[in-house]
Order: C-alpha cells, then structure tokens, then sequence
C-alpha cells in the first residue's frame, strides 16, 4: 500500500464530561484513532472505561448533560461533532449504522421486521416500495436469516435473541452506512450465538468495505474481528495496534495486565491451575483519576514521572503506547 | 450408571437421575377455551454424577440448559421432581429428611452471580458476615464473633475496619469477595458457585478466581463451579460435566475434556471459543440454536445441529455412557463412529 487509504472516521483530541453539581466529570479525556474503509477497529476495555460514550458522541447519541468538550469527529473529512439536531438525524442511519447490545433497543415490537426495514430504507434512500421490499429480503437473507421471504412479516418477538441480533444488523446496514458503531453487539448472546455473529460482522465489513467501530469488554472478540484495537483505561488509550500485536505482544503494562488476567484453554494441566496474573485494585471513579498516568497506583513499573506527567501515546513498534517506560 | 474412578477421593455429593419439571402451562381458564394441554419445562432431566471431596466439579453449558436449576436442587431451593441427591452418603433429596438433614445442608454454601442482589443492602458488612455464626451458634460471645468476623475479612481479601461499611460502598469484585466471607462464616466444606464471577470485569474476575482456588486448598473446599464460559472452567475444574438443554451430554476430566472432546455438542462449544492466542487453529464454524426447551427435538436432542447425526439419532435418545473415565451420550461415540 503506497498511498494512505482515507479515513472513513477521525476522533482527534476528544474530550467528553459530564457536569455535575460537585464539578465535572471528564469520562473521555483526549484520545485519537481512525478507522479506515472496511476496518474493523476494536475498542476494548474494561466497564467505566468510557467506550460507550466515545460510540454515543460519534453518533450524536451522549445522553445530556453529558458533552463533547474538546476535539472534533470527522466522517469522511467533515466534521460531525458540531452539527445540528436535524443535520445529525440525516447523518445518523445514512452514514452511521448503529448495533447495541439489546437487540430490542432497535427494533419496534409494534412492526413487522420487514416494515421497519423497508421504512428505515425509503427513509434514506430513494426507492419505490417494491424496490425497498426486495433490498429488505436480500439483507435479511445476507445477515443469515433462513426462510426470509417468510420471517420478513414476522414480528420482533417471534426471533430468537441471535436472530434478532442478525435483524437488527440488517437493519443497521439499509441506508448502506460508512460506519457502523457497534458496542457489545454480542455480550447478550450464549457463545455458540456469539461466534456466528462475530463471523456476521466481519464478513459484511470486509464485503461491504464499511468502518466498524466494535466496542466490547471480551478481548476474545476483539482478537477474532478487529484488524486494529484501541485498549481505553479510565477515558484514555492506553495502548493501540494491529490486533495480533496487541494481543500477543503487548507494550503498556496494563495491556499486559488485562491480556495476562483472561482465562485462557490450555491442554497441560499444569499450566491450567496457575493463578492467572492479577492487577491490584480496581480502575478509579471519574472524580479520583490520579494524575500522572491514570493507572500508575497499580502499575508495578511506575517510576517518579509516571506520577507528576501524563504519558502521550507514542510509537512502539507498530502500536502506539501512552507509557514513559517508552520515552 | 454411575461410574467412580478406581482412584480418586470418594463422593461427597451424589446426583442420581435427578429430574426437575416446572409447570409453564397457561392458566386454567385459558386452557379450557383455547383447548391448549398442561405443558411441563424439563429445566433438568435425568441428571447423574458425583462431586468427589476436595476437587472442582465444573457444571458448563449455554443459558437456559438446567446449570442454576441444578445448583438450587442440590441446596434445597427447589425440591426434584424424581431422583436422588445425597450428600455424605445421606440422602437429603427427600422431603420427609428435611429436618433430620437440616444440620448436613449447613456444610453446604452457595454464591451468586450477582453479589449485590444476595447481601442485604440495610446491613452493615460484619453483621452480614457474622449472621451464620450467630445462627449456628459458632461462637461462645460477641468478642468471639468480631474476632472471627475480621479473620474472614482478612482471608478474602478485605480490611477489617470493611465491616463497618454498607455493600454500596464497595464495587463488584469486592462485594463478591463480601459473599464468599459470609459464605465461608458457617465454615462450610462443599461451596455451589453460580457463575460466580459472570458479571465482574475481567481482571477482576481473576482476583476472584485466585482467591477462590487459595481457599479451596486452605480450607480443604469442594466446590461445584458452575459457568457457562469454558475458558473460566478451563482454569480452576478437575472435572467438568457438559449439559445441553436439561441433561449432561459429557462428563470427563478437565485436561481429557479440553485435549480429547467426544461428544458433538462438546467439540461445538469449544469450537465457538475465540482464539485469544490467535494460533489460527482450525474450527468448524457453530451452525444452528438451542432449540424451545418446550419442544426438545426427538431422539438426541442435538440432533438438529449436529454433523455426526443419522436416524438413530432421530429416534432415540442416547445414554450417558461410561469408557474409562469419560462419559458421554452419544451414539456416535458409542458406535466409534467418531
Ligand atoms: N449519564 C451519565 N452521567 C454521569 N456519568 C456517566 C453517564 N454516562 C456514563 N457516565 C460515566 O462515564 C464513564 C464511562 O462510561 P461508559 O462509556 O459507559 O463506560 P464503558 O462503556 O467503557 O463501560 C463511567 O465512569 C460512567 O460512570
Ligand atoms: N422457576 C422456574 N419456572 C419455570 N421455568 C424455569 C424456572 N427456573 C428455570 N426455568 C427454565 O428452566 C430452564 C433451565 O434454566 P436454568 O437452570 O436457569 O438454566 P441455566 O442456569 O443453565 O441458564 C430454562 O429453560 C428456564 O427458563
Ligand atoms: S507510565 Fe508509568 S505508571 Fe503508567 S503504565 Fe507506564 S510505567 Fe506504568
Ligand atoms: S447422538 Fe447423534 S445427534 Fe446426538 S450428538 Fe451423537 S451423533 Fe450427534
Ligand atoms: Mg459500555
Ligand atoms: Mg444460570
């Protein structure tokens, strides 16, 4: 690759708080990353680490009061953090496709699944009814649900929890959308579930050349999906690379810890029991974030600077680490 | 139909055919005029196996296959519908030995999902810790009881000054170290643990799992693990049993299961595990649902999904049964078909 390939999302300095009568709590504090065309970017973490915020702001949704304070979004080389309620609605849906956790959250139980495809499709797209039908039936089909032409008058209700899932997916993916946040699309689901969904994603990003920002806690889904991921501690990236990197070469110490911490099926039982490696404490609320580096109380190679100074992400092989043992 | 390993420490706990049933069927009136039958949920249905003393049984399978129904069984939340559970070599399944095995259950504690939920919020920490000392009648006076109670505190982790707080004041990970003290108070020796860390983040869920395998081999524990999250079980089960909706498919030793999965259903599960280590090992890719527990398929009931089946499969149902120390219901294995 010669030439770099455009950014379908930039998050540059993006700050997120929210007021509150004893003072503001900063959630988001100053991160970066990109998305290319047809990337899947996972953004990982544990829960209070601020990754579903950062997804709300993209798509316009951070309940108030909470606010961007700082930085910008740009989609496509505009910026979309200062726009209006109306122009948002336009972006959100056309440009931006969303999955949530809850399949139930996006769909109306009131509607059949095909008439809400096809409404959200006339909605952005200039299309008779016919026309929209048939795009509902060829999604419904792609996402992997059997028998469309029958489900597609089905109600939400009558789908199973991955079903529904494959549903909203389709749903997200009408208006055919640069980018799709998703944030713990497969958290609800059993294992066997979560596997064919994580397949889902990543072959629809890949053939559809859409952005996919996937927000989860499961690193196990992040290493089956993502080309790159962002690891987010106390509402900064604490580390971010090429997904193999991370996973198996990781460079900020809490990476190492978090990676170190997960369960992992190993055949020799001696290396089954051994204690699994353990962070101390727990990540700080909002309003205790220690200075310095956020994780230097229970990081075990803080030294004197990670005290005083914040460390800015910088290069470290091929992944960016905010860590002074890098400097 | 059971087998004991030659070797092994005998069974402290005993599940025989154990069968649990719930009736789901809509309300009387509305049967009548829709002319729909009575209809039973088998949540847990000819359920056997032993939990040996001193090892980890691990109970896995996905949401809804019986895991939670069998652990309220074997504590006395829910009596069964047929079958037998013995603890110690007594029989306490049994209505009529409620009282009589009143004083045995008390060796047996069982710890939630969600911590907050089974800790009384109005409570001070210590007197939740200290309430089954004090209904057992553990300690001679209150001196005893606090001294006790910081003993606890201190074992999973905690100050003892915690037990002045209330649970909100603690997060996740720590309230759940709070009901494994108040678990451990009654100085119990079997421990049923439901998906015990499911709801904590995952380095927390590590502090809890080394702490809950250093007491085990402090205290002499026995413990039923259940989890629906197999890397977790890789981790602390001697034995693992696999359940698949309302019965165990597999039952085999952790490192036999894990090297050498038999049953289709088993090999599935293990397949549908990200590959964190990214070793691009090969898998076959998941296909189908748990079916309507409702309407269990005929015959093997992952007969629908499984890639091994046939029309034996469709009609009759497979028995678990024991080779060696591996037991599995399938007829494919049976045959050595697989
Ligand atoms: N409506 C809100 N009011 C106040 N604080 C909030 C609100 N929503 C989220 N937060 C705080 O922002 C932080 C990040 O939350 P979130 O993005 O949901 O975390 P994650 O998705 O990583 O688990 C948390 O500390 C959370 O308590
Ligand atoms: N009290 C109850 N009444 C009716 N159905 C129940 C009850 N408890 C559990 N079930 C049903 O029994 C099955 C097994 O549930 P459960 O034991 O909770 O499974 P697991 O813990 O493995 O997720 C499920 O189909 C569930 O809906
Ligand atoms: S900056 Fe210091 S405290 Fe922070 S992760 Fe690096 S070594 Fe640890
Ligand atoms: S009995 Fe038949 S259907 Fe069931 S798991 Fe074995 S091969 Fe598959
Ligand atoms: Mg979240
Ligand atoms: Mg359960």
């Amino acid at each position: 690759m010669s030439s770099a390939p455009a950014t379908v999302l930039e998050i540059k300095n993006l700050s997120i708080e929210f007021p509150t009568r004893r003072g503001k709590l900063l959630a988001v504090d100053s991160i970066s990353f990109s998305i290319a065309p047809g990337e899947v970017l996972g953004v990982v973490g544990e829960s209070g680490a601020g990754k579903s915020v950062t997804g709300a702001a993209v798509i316009g949704l951070l309940d108030p009061p909470g606010r961007i304070s700082g930085g910008e979004i740009r989609l496509e080389g505009q910026r979309i953090d200062n726009l209006s309620h109306d122009e948002m609605l336009r972006v959100r849906g056309r440009r931006i496709g969303a999955i949530f956790q809850d399949p139930l959250t996006s769909l109306n139980p009131l509607y059949t699944v095909g008439g809400q495809l096809v409404e959200t499709i006339r909605t952005h797209l200039d299309v008779g009814a016919g026309e929209a039908r048939e795009r509902a039936l060829g999604l419904l089909r792609e996402v992997g649900i059997p028998a469309p032409e029958a489900r597609i008058d089905h109600y939400p209700h009558q789908f199973s929890g991955g079903m529904r899932q494959r549903v909203v997916i389709a749903l997200a993916l009408c208006a055919e959308p640069r980018l799709i946040i998703a944030d713990e699309p497969t958290t609800a689901l059993d294992v066997s579930i979560q596997a064919q969904i994580i397949q889902l994603l990543k072959k629809l990003a890949r053939e559809h050349g859409t952005a996919v920002m996937l927000i989860t806690h499961d690193m196990g889904v992040i290493a089956e999906t993502a080309d790159r991921v962002a690891v987010m501690y106390a509402g900064r990236v604490a580390e971010i690379g090429p997904v193999r990197e991370v996973v198996r070469d990781a460079r900020h110490p809490y990476t190492v810890g978090l990676m170190g911490s997960i369960p992992k099926i190993r055949i020799a039982s001696a290396k089954m029991h051994a204690p699994l490696v353990q962070i101390e404490g727990a990540m700080p609320r909002l309003n205790a974030i220690p200075p310095g580096c956020a994780f230097h109380p229970r990081c075990g190679k803080s030294f004197d600077r990670c005290k005083a100074e914040r460390p800015e992400p910088r290069a470290v092989g091929s992944n960016l680490a905010a860590c002074w043992l890098y400097e | 139909m059971l087998s004991r390993g030659e070797q092994g420490p005998p069974p402290l706990l005993t599940l025989e055919d154990v069968g649990r049933a719930f009736d789901v069927s809509r309300p009387w009136l509305n049967r009548v005029i829709e002319g729909t039958p009575r209809q039973l949920l088998h949540a847990v249905d000819g359920v056997s196996f032993e939990v040996r003393k001193g090892e980890t049984f691990a109970l896995v399978g996905e949401s809804g296959c019986g895991k939670s129904t069998i652990a309220r069984l074997i504590v006395g939340l829910y009596a069964p519908s047929r079958g037998r559970i013995e603890f110690d070599g007594v029989r306490i399944s049994d209505p009529e030995t409620r009282v009589a095995t009143a004083k045995l259950r008390r060796r047996m504690q069982m710890i939630f999902q969600d911590p907050y939920a089974s800790l009384n919020p109005r409570w001070r920490v210590r007197d939740i810790v200290a309430e089954p000392i004090r209904v057992l009648g553990l300690a001679a006076d209150q001196a005893e009881i606090t001294s006790r109670v910081g003993v606890l505190l201190k074992q999973v982790g905690l100050a003892p000054e915690d037990g002045d707080k209330y649970p909100h004041e603690f997060s996740g990970g720590q309230r759940q170290r709070i009901s494994i003290a108040r678990a451990l108070s009654g100085s119990p020796d079997f421990l049923v643990c439901d998906e015990p860390t499911s709801a904590l983040d995952v380095s927390v869920q590590a502090q809890i799992l080394n702490l809950m395998t250093e007491l085990q081999s402090r205290l002499g524990l026995t413990y039923l693990f259940i989890s629906h999250n197999l890397a977790v079980v890789s981790h602390v089960a001697d034995r693992i049993g696999v359940m698949y909706l309302g019965r165990l498919v597999e039952i085999a030793d952790a490192e036999e299961l894990f090297a050498r999965p038999k049953h289709p259903y088993t090999r599935m599960l293990l397949d549908a595990v990200p590959d964190l280590e990214m070793s691009g090992r090969q898998r076959t890719p998941v296909a189908g649902e748990v079916p309507n527990p409702l309407s269990p398929p005929t015959g093997c009931a992952f007969h629908p999904r499984c890639p091994q089946a046939n029309e034996r499969c469709k009609t009759e149902r497979p028995n678990l049964i024991w080779r060696a120390e591996v037991a599995s219901a399938c007829h494919a294995v049976e045959e050595n078909r697989i």
